[in-house]
C-alpha cells in the first residue's frame, strides 16, 4: 500500500472544472444541436415552432420514442440490450385496442396499469432468459422480437383496431394539453425524472453501471447480478408496454405492423445521447435528449426541404458520428491516464 | 444427454409422419369426400357456390360474402363459405380439393397466390367445377372468370375527381402513397398526375410523401406536409392505411376543416372522421357488390349463359347487365363513393 493516489486530485479550480465538464458533456452537446435544429427550422418555417400544432407536435412526437429510450438505456448500461421492444410495444397496444373493444367502459387509468403489467410480463420473459442461459442478450431478444411479433399476428391477423372501437375520452388524452404541454409528454418526463433519479441515486441503480463496467468483477464482488439484469428487462418491457398504450391513444389506429423497427430507433437514441453500447456509462438524460433530437430531425428534414430519401441517410450519420465521437474521445482519455501513470513511474 | 436427444428425434419422427399423412390426404381425390363438413354434394337442380376468401374472420370478405350469399339466395342457389384462417398462400389448396370432391358447381375464389392454388384450381376444373376469381386473381389459365373490382384508371380518377370537388378544383394539394416502390399506388399516382394536368389546371401537386402502409410513418408525414406548405389545401392519400393516419392526425390539428382529405379508405377506419367531419368522402369499391356480381357471374357460367369469351353478357341481378372484357374479366365499375349519409350501411 502506498499513500501516493493514482490520480492527483486536479489542481484546476473547481469552477473552471464544472465549466469544462459541462462543455464536455454529451447531454448538452446534443442538446446544443436539437436547439439548433430547431432554430433553423423556424427560421424557415415559423410555424414549426410557434403554432398551435407546431409546439405541440415538437413535445408530443418524441415522447413515444423517449419512454422507449429510457426503457432501453437502463438494459444497455447493464451491458445488454432489447431488441424486442417494438415488438413489445406493438403487442400491448393491440391489447389496449382489445381491452377497450371487448370491455366497454373500463377506466382508463386499469387500461395503463394493465399496459404496464403486460409489458412487464414480456419483459420478465427476456430477463429470465438472459439471465438463467446466460446468452447474449441481442440473441435473445432478437429471438423474442420475432415471437412476440408473431404471437401479434397470430392474435390480430388482418383485424386492426379503429379510433371508433376506443372511447373519446382516451382518445382526446392522444393530444390533451396541461399549460400547453401534452399530457402524454407529461407521463415521458415523470418516467424519465423516476428512473433518472433511481439510477444515479438509489443503490441499485448503481449497482447496473458497476454490472455493465465489468460483469465479472460485480459477480466476484457479490452483487445480485442476476436480480438486477431481470430486473432491468423488468422495466424495459413495462415502458415499452407503457409506450403501447401512449402508442394507441396518440396514432388511433393499431394494426399488426405497429411498433415495427422501433427497438433500433430506442437503441439509436440511446446512443446519442450518448449512452455506450458495451455498457456502464450513460444517462437516461442523454438518451432522452437524443429521442427528442431523432425524432425532430425526422419531422425538420422535410420541411425544410430534404427529400424523403435522404432522411435516413442523415439519422444514420447522426449515429455513426455520435460513435466514432465517443470512441474518440474515450481512446483520448485512455492516452492520457496511461501518460499519466508513465509519468508518475517515471516520477518514483 | 442422451434421452434428450432421442425425445428430440421421436418428435421429429412423428412430425414427419404426421405431415406426411396430411399431404397424402390433402393430396388424395380418390379418398371417399364425407368430410366432416358433410355437405351432400352438387348436382340436383340448385346450383351450388362455395366462397373461399383469402381467410375467414376478415371483415372485407365478411362482407363480401354477405353479397354473395344475397345473390345465391336470389337466384335460388345454395352456398357455402369456407376458408383458411389466415391468408397464406396454400392454406386454401385443401379447400379447394374438398369442394371439388363434393362436386359443387361454382368455386369463387380469392387467391392468396396467383401461383400456388393453380395445381388445385386444375384439377377442380377438371371435376367440373366452374373457377371464378374476385379480388386478388390467379393467373389467367387457372380460372374461368375474374371479377375485377376496379381499373387503375377508375381508382385515379374517381380520387382527383373527389379532391376536386372538395377544393373548388383549384389550389395545393399533395399526396401521401404507401411505400415508395409500391406498384398500385405508383400506377394511381402516375395515372392522377396526368389526370390533373390534363383536366384541372388550377390544381397544383406540390408534393408526394411516402408513410410506407405504417400508422406512424403516415402520421408523422402528414404533419411534416402541413408544416411544409402552408397553404395545402387538400392531401389525396391511395391507401387506406395512409388516409387513416392522415385523418387522425388533421382530426386533431387546427387544419381540421381547412384541408380536405380522401382517398382510398374502408368504412370502419374511416367512420370516426368522417362523423366528426375530419373528412367528407372518400373512394374504395364495394365488396358486397364485389361478392353479388361474382356469385351472379358464377351462376351464369354453372348455366352456360357465357364462357368467359370477350363480349359475353349477363344478368347480375339488382346490378344490371355485365359484359365480359379480354382476358375473361368482368369490371364491377367505377370506385364506390362513401360518405355521411352512406358510411353506416358498412361494416368492414
Amino acid at each position: 500500500m502506498s499513500d501516493t493516489l493514482l490520480v492527483e486530485p486536479s489542481a484546476v479550480s473547481p469552477t473552471k472544472r464544472i465549466v469544462g465538464e459541462l462543455l464536455r458533456s454529451r447531454e448538452i452537446a446534443v442538446g446544443a444541436v436539437f436547439v439548433l435544429v430547431v432554430a433553423l427550422t423556424t427560421i424557415k418555417s415559423p410555424s414549426f415552432l410557434f403554432s398551435h400544432d407546431g409546439w405541440r407536435d415538437l413535445l408530443l412526437t418524441p415522447c413515444l420514442l423517449l419512454i422507449l429510450a429510457v426503457g432501453q438505456t437502463v438494459v444497455i448500461i447493464t451491458r445488454n440490450v432489447d431488441l424486442s421492444v417494438g415488438s413489445t410495444l406493438g403487442l400491448t397496444a393491440y391489447f389496449t385496442g382489445k381491452l377497450f373493444s371487448d370491455h366497454p367502459g373500463i377506466p382508463i387509468v386499469a387500461v395503463f396499469v394493465l399496459g404496464l403489467l403486460f409489458g412487464a410480463a414480456l419483459g420478465l420473459v427476456n430477463g429470465l432468459l438472459v439471465s438463467i442461459f446466460r446468452v447474449p442478450a441481442l440473441v435473445i431478444t432478437l429471438g423474442t422480437l420475432y415471437i412476440y411479433r408473431g404471437i401479434f399476428l397470430t392474435w390480430a391477423g388482418s383485424d386492426r383496431i379503429n379510433a371508433g372501437d376506443m372511447p373519446k375520452d382516451f382518445l382526446a388524452l392522444g393530444t390533451k394539453t396541461i399549460l400547453t404541454i401534452p399530457v402524454l409528454t407529461i407521463i415521458g418526463l415523470v418516467v424519465l425524472a423516476a428512473v433518472g433519479h433511481y439510477l444515479y441515486t438509489a443503490r441499485g441503480g448503481r449497482e447496473l453501471y458497476a454490472i455493465g463496467s465489468d460483469p465479472d468483477a460485480a459477480v466476484l464482488y457479490g452483487l445480485p447480478v442476476s436480480k438486477r439484469i431481470v430486473g432491468a428487462f423488468v422495466l424495459c418491457g413495462a415502458l415499452a408496454g407503457l409506450a403501447g398504450v401512449v402508442y394507441t391513444a396518440r396514432y388511433g389506429t393499431v394494426s399488426s405492423n405497429a411498433g415495427l423497427g422501433m427497438e433500433l430507433q430506442a437503441v439509436g437514441a440511446a446512443v446519442i445521447g450518448g449512452v455506450a453500447i458495451f455498457g456502464g456509462s450513460g444517462t437516461v438524460w442523454g438518451a432522452a435528449i437524443g429521442a427528442f433530437l431523432l425524432v425532430t430531425i425526422n419531422r425538420a428534414l422535410p420541411v425544410v426541404g430534404i427529400s424523403d430519401f435522404w432522411q435516413r441517410a442523415v439519422v444514420g450519420a447522426l449515429i455513426i458520428a455520435a460513435v466514432v465521437l465517443d470512441r474518440f474521445f474515450s481512446a483520448r482519455q485512455e492516452r492520457r491516464l496511461v501518460a499519466a501513470r508513465e509519468e508518475m513511474r517515471n516520477a518514483r | 444427454m442422451k434421452i434428450r436427444n432421442r425425445r428430440v428425434s421421436a418428435l421429429a419422427a412423428v412430425t414427419l409422419v404426421a405431415s406426411l399423412a396430411l399431404t397424402a390426404c390433402g393430396g388424395d381425390d380418390s379418398d371417399s369426400g364425407d368430410d366432416s363438413s358433410g355437405s351432400s354434394g352438387g348436382g340436383g337442380d340448385a346450383t351450388s357456390v362455395t366462397f373461399l376468401p383469402k381467410n375467414l374472420g376478415n371483415p372485407y370478405f365478411d362482407t363480401s360474402s354477405k353479397g354473395g350469399k344475397a345473390a345465391v339466395d336470389e337466384f335460388g342457389g345454395t352456398f357455402e363459405e369456407v376458408g383458411p384462417d389466415t391468408a397464406s398462400p396454400d392454406a386454401q389448396v385443401q379447400f379447394i380439393n374438398t369442394a371439388a370432391q363434393q362436386g359443387v358447381n361454382a368455386l369463387v375464389v380469392s387467391a392468396n397466390d396467383p401461383e400456388a392454388i393453380c395445381d388445385a384450381l386444375d384439377e377442380a376444373s377438371s371435376a367440373g367445377t366452374k373457377i371464378v376469381t374476385f379480388d386478388s386473381d390467379t393467373n389467367p389459365e387457372c380460372r374461368d372468370l375474374f371479377i375485377n373490382q376496379a381499373t387503375a384508371e377508375g381508382i385515379a380518377k374517381a380520387q382527383v375527381d373527389l379532391i376536386a370537388e372538395q377544393i373548388g378544383d383549384a389550389g395545393e394539394v399533395a399526396i401521401l402513397s404507401a411505400a415508395a416502390n409500391a406498384t398500385n399506388q405508383n400506377a394511381w399516382i402516375e395515372m392522377m398526375e396526368a389526370d390533373l394536368k390534363e383536366n384541372h389546371p388550377d390544381i397544383k401537386l406540390v408534393d408526394t410523401v411516402y408513410g410506407d402502409d405504417d400508422d406512424q410513418t403516415s402520421f408523422d408525414k402528414t404533419a411534416a406536409l402541413l408544416q411544409s406548405h402552408p397553404d395545402l389545401k387538400g392531401i389525396i392519400s391511395p391507401t387506406t392505411v395512409g388516409i387513416a393516419a392522415a385523418a387522425r392526425y388533421l382530426s386533431t390539428s387546427d387544419f381540421k376543416g381547412k384541408v380536405s382529405l380522401t382517398g382510398l379508405g374502408t368504412p370502419n377506419q374511416m367512420r370516426e372522421y368522417v362523423k366528426d367531419g375530419t373528412v367528407t368522402a372518400f373512394a374504395l369499391w364495394n365488396p358486397e357488390d364485389l361478392g353479388y356480381l361474382a356469385a351472379y357471374a358464377a351462376k351464369a357460367l354453372v348455366d352456360g349463359d357465357i364462357s368467359g369469351e370477350e363480349g359475353d353478357t349477363f344478368e347480375a341481378g339488382k346490378l344490371g347487365e355485365f359484359t365480359v372484357d379480354a382476358d375473361a374479366t368482368v369490371l364491377l365499375g367505377e370506385p364506390y363513393v362513401f360518405n355521411a349519409d352512406n358510411i353506416d350501411d358498412f361494416d368492414f
